[in-house]
């Protein structure tokens, strides 16, 4: 049987998502249930979706932007896109073989046989790390995200590009003995590349509205983009030690 | 050689002294530059002087909004002695009228309008001027509505056609400036004599009797070009001798052109390369430094940012914020490969820095895959820091056009000094889809513009009977818009002949007669949804249908899909043939533009509701954008949707404005450039898009510079085809603007 992959959504013109211009896809479906999540409509893997492509169909619409993403490529995001692991690999085979840079962006929350064959056609993953303590990580996605530094595991083994992105959220991962903690861990990394320190925004809180879901994070201020240099330079700091 | 001259010392090549051939003196002469912009310095202290004193008079105007107007004399070349804004500090001189911002009066276009303007700011016209235009000298205005026709009248008035120069200079020609630094006039005159000449054959035509007046107008008003100079000072009736004087001729025949004519875009061409030539050669014999050759272009840029016209309200409304149109066409490549792109041209945009952004001149940036990549990095870096400039798809226009056209307004290109055009504003294609449901009758007046044919009586929308009616209207508004043309041009050229800026052409030139159309993606969308789902029409007491109800959904134009973007292909290909089909003033190549400037606000006002879904009223998207909010794939879906619309059958310009936030462009300095690069690279491939306004800012700034405009007073931005300051957009416009911008991605 034909692979379909259920796509929530499409975005020529990723700039965040990866090196350069990216054909971004919003993959359907997530085991998480973040708490400051701001696509709250990827969660459900059941929904019907404005999309259902196969691998090549999606490669094709990909390829209709090839002049635009000549020196950025494709990333697939959601959602979790590991939760569509062979549509996943069939498609980022079909980008590789074109010449096309795959990147993922995950939280690594899926690990299975199939989900880890994914990177034998992937570039670059952005990885999503929660919280580094199983304790907070759980409060804020409901998973204890031991999953996520196995991932990490494999991705040093396989020497795959990594970039770590973290979202910083006041009074709940926003502390200074947590963030180092986590620089620490990562020092060992050397796949690594960068940590991208994304400031808690709450520019998806009308979706909680529209889905009638109560968003858990009611009365949390946005991050002060200031505090996120004081992160970098923190970073800094601990990485020349 | 034919032509010589001491001046021309050190200079290269042959074929360009034994005729006028601009084109040949920059491709022997100019120095290609791959280097970044590591080289340009600040602005001098001169500079400074002059351009603070402007700044505080530009406040002033700011309030008044006009600073000083003229009340009694018509503007010509020479009505005028030498003006001065700051005499000791200004190294490149030369004003349109007596005082700097002072603007003058050309009641030749027609004497309602300059009265009805000087008016609106408080003044009173002379009664003795008023007089004479109305009593001993007919007018272009008077003229044309003396000629239309009753279906003209009407279809002006219904809005059907908007923004035709039929009370305004029609504009849009670009003298060949550099012709006077290279040449002088002693040359020029000479060889209008020698073309006159060989106007003088057996069977003497209407044409011919027309070319040989022409011919005589074109040679005083060069004669009256040397008189203005010498007040200023200056002898052009020989070649420019340096760099100074090779700037300062440019600009005065620039200036000769706003004094002689107030035409809606008065474009200036291009002449980066072309003075690049005389300024490198001064600093390597070490008669000029680098200071001084960015003090020239500094003020040089200075003065082209002071023109200024007297416009009525009415006018306002369609082309907001005082645009002039000196469009200056940058960098592109030489059909020999090697880059346009010189030193100077760095030096122009360097101008934005040095005096900070404006809308004026309207630097446009000539694209092409093989410019040098430190130019198309510094590019991007001014867009992102500034919003003030525009580009345009080289590989696309140098097929047809060559490596010396320039671009004439916002998007029409034009072989620089060979042809001229015969500008002729828009029509309104969503209305005319209106007119083809309602057999004619306005959906808003109820009058009856179009002839009677049948109208659509059905509940719901058949797509096959509304293309059949849409495809009878399209053709019935090409007539009255072609032959209302017609009517302009020919009194335009009786009455307000453009004798200055046709003396810098070759004597026989290639005529272009450029029309446009607005409300594309509306109609793409209205038929799109007519084909793919089930639409009702709702009429009122009048059988007019005043709404639409849907049932389903389609996909919009803008999201790149192949089946609605190709109905946006068919009908621009589909109208542009049925302009085709008539015959022509003066034999003039029929063109067309997708392009509204900031008139899509008005023309949505006057349109009704569309099956589309657009309710009446609301603003239509700029040029040939896809709807506001519609493009849901993301930017480059849009670019790729714009990108299909076929250049052949809209040779004057398809114009695509963006907006994006600096977060949704990237996350670095580097990475926000690279992008922007990335961006144009994707959409200027050979068979790709046209035009692209490049904006980067915030909702949230536009929203604060809205409601405190005095803290915002350079910041300019990008709509259809030209920069504007912001601020001095009207209310509905600003609204539209920011609704338009892309914010930080999700």
């Amino acid at each position: 049987m034909e692979i379909v992959g259920k796509i929530h959504s499409i975005e020529s013109f990723g700039t965040v998502d990866g090196p350069g211009i990216r054909f971004v896809t919003f993959m359907q479906g997530c085991p998480l249930r973040c708490a400051y999540c701001h696509n709250p409509d990827t969660w459900d893997i059941q929904a019907q979706t404005k999309y259902e492509y196969t691998p090549s169909q999606l490669f094709d619409e990909a390829m209709r932007y090839k002049n635009f993403i000549k020196s950025g490529g494709v990333t697939l995001t959601g959602g979790e896109p590991l939760m569509q692991p062979d549509f996943v690999r069939e498609y980022f085979r079909l980008c590789q073989e074109a010449g096309v840079h795959t990147a993922l962006d995950t939280a690594g929350s899926v690990i299975t046989e199939k989900t880890l064959s994914v990177l034998d056609y992937t570039n670059l993953v952005l990885l999503d790390i929660k919280a580094l303590d199983a304790g907070l990580c759980k409060k804020v996605s409901g998973s204890n995200g031991q999953a996520t530094f196995r991932f990490l595991d494999e991705l040093q083994s396989r020497n795959i590009p990594t970039w770590i992105r973290h979202v910083v959220v006041p009074t709940l991962t926003d502390n200074d003995t947590s963030i180092k903690s986590l620089i620490e861990y990562l020092k060992p990394y050397n796949v690594v590349e960068k940590i991208e320190w994304l400031p808690y925004h709450t520019l998806g809180v009308f979706k909680y509205k529209e889905l009638g879901i109560p968003y858990p994070l009611e009365g949390i201020e946005p991050l002060d983009k200031k505090r996120i240099e004081e992160i970098k330079k923190m970073q800094q700091f601990i990485n020349r030690e | 050689m034919k032509f010589n001259s001491d001046n021309w010392k050190g200079f290269k090549g042959d074929v360009w002294r034994d005729e006028i051939n601009v084109r040949d003196f920059i491709q022997t002469n100019y120095t290609p530059y791959d280097g970044d912009e590591s080289f340009l310095v600040p602005s001098s202290e001169k500079t400074h002087k002059v351009w603070n004193k402007l700044t505080e008079m530009f406040k002033v105007e700011r309030e008044r909004g006009v600073y000083d107007a003229e009340t009694k004399l018509p503007q010509t070349i020479t009505t005028y002695g030498p003006g001065y804004i700051d005499k000791d500090n200004e190294v490149v001189v030369g004003l349109q009228t007596d005082a700097p911002l002072k603007r003058g009066i050309f009641p030749k276009g027609g004497i309602r309008m300059v009265e009805n303007s000087l008016n609106a700011y408080g003044y009173e016209l002379d009664p003795m001027t008023k007089e004479i235009f109305t009593k001993y000298r007919k007018t272009h205005n008077e003229g044309v509505f003396s000629a239309y026709t009753e279906e003209m009248l009407e279809a002006r008035r219904s809005a059907i056609i908007t923004g035709l120069p039929d009370a305004y200079g029609r504009g849009r020609i670009i003298g060949d400036y550099r012709r006077v630094a290279l040449y002088g006039t002693e040359v020029l005159i000479a060889e209008k004599k020698h073309f006159q000449k060989r106007l003088d054959i057996q069977e003497i035509t209407e044409e011919t009797i027309r070319s040989r007046e022409e011919v005589t107008e074109q040679i005083k008003a060069l004669k009256d070009f040397e008189k203005m100079c010498a007040g200023y000072g200056f002898d052009v009736t020989r070649p420019a001798k340096d760099a100074r004087e090779a700037v300062q001729f440019v600009y005065l025949a620039y200036l000769a052109a706003v004094k002689d004519q107030d035409g809606a875009a008065m474009s200036i061409g291009r002449t980066a390369t072309f003075l690049d030539i005389y300024i490198e050669k001064d600093i390597r014999e070490g008669k000029l430094t680098e200071e001084e050759a960015q003090e020239l272009v500094d003020q040089m840029i200075i003065k082209l940012r002071i023109v200024r016209f007297l416009r009525t309200p009415e006018y306002n409304d369609l082309f907001s914020g005082d645009p002039v149109w000196v469009t200056e066409s940058l960098g592109g490549m030489g059909i020999d490969g090697r880059t346009l792109v010189t030193k100077t041209c760095y030096r122009y945009l360097h101008t934005l820095y040095n005096l900070g952004p404006a809308p004026e001149p309207n630097l446009t940036v000539l694209w092409a895959e093989k410019l040098p990549e430190n130019w198309k990095k510094y590019c991007a870096k001014v867009s992102i820091d500034t919003s003030a400039i525009q580009y345009e798809n080289d590989d696309l226009m140098r097929v047809e056009y060559g490596d010396d056209y320039g671009i004439a307004c916002c998007v029409s290109p034009m072989k620089i000094g060979k042809q001229m055009q015969y500008f002729g504003a828009r029509a309104n294609l969503a209305k005319c889809l209106l007119y083809a449901i309602n057999g004619g009758r306005d959906e808003i007046s109820g009058v009856q513009v179009a002839p009677r044919f049948a109208p659509i009586t059905s509940e719901y929308l058949d797509y096959e009977e509304v293309m059949q009616k849409y495809s009878q209207m399209m053709r019935w508004l090409a007539k009255v818009y072609i032959n209302a043309l017609k009517i302009i041009h020919y009194m335009h050229d009786k009455y307000a002949y453009e004798a200055f800026e046709m003396s810098l052409h070759d004597g026989r030139v290639e005529r272009i007669r450029a029309t446009g159309i607005a409300g594309l993606s509306i109609v793409a969308d209205s038929l799109a949804a007519i084909r793919d789902c089930k639409v009702k029409v709702i009429r009122d007491e009048r059988g007019l249908a005043v709404g639409f109800e849907r049932e389903g959904d389609y996909v919009p134009f803008g999201n790149n899909c192949d089946s609605t973007d190709k109905i946006a292909v068919d009908i621009t290909e589909r109208f542009m043939e049925y302009l085709r089909q008539h015959e022509t003033y003066r034999n003039a190549t029929p063109t067309q533009s997708i392009l509204t400037i900031t008139s899509n606000v008005v023309y949505g006002k006057k349109t009704g509701s569309t099956p589309d879904g657009r309710k009446g009223g609301t603003p239509f998207a700029p040029g040939a954008n896809p709807m506001n909010g519609r493009d849901i794939k993301g930017a480059v879906a849009a670019l790729a949707s714009v990108a299909k619309l076929p250049f052949q059958h809209a040779h004057d310009g398809i114009s695509y404005t963006f907006a994006i936030s600096p977060a949704a462009l990237g996350k670095e300095n580097e990475t926000r450039v690279n992008n922007l690069v990335g961006l144009l690279d994707g959409y200027f491939t050979p068979t790709g898009g046209q035009h692209l306004n490049v904006n980067v800012f915030d909702a949230d700034l536009l929203i604060d510079a809205m409601e405190h405009p005095e803290k915002y007073p350079q910041l300019t931005i990008r709509v259809s085809g030209y920069a504007v300051n912001f601020v001095k957009l009207t209310k509905e416009q600003q609204l539209d603007v920011i609704s338009r911008t892309i914010n930080q991605s999700m």
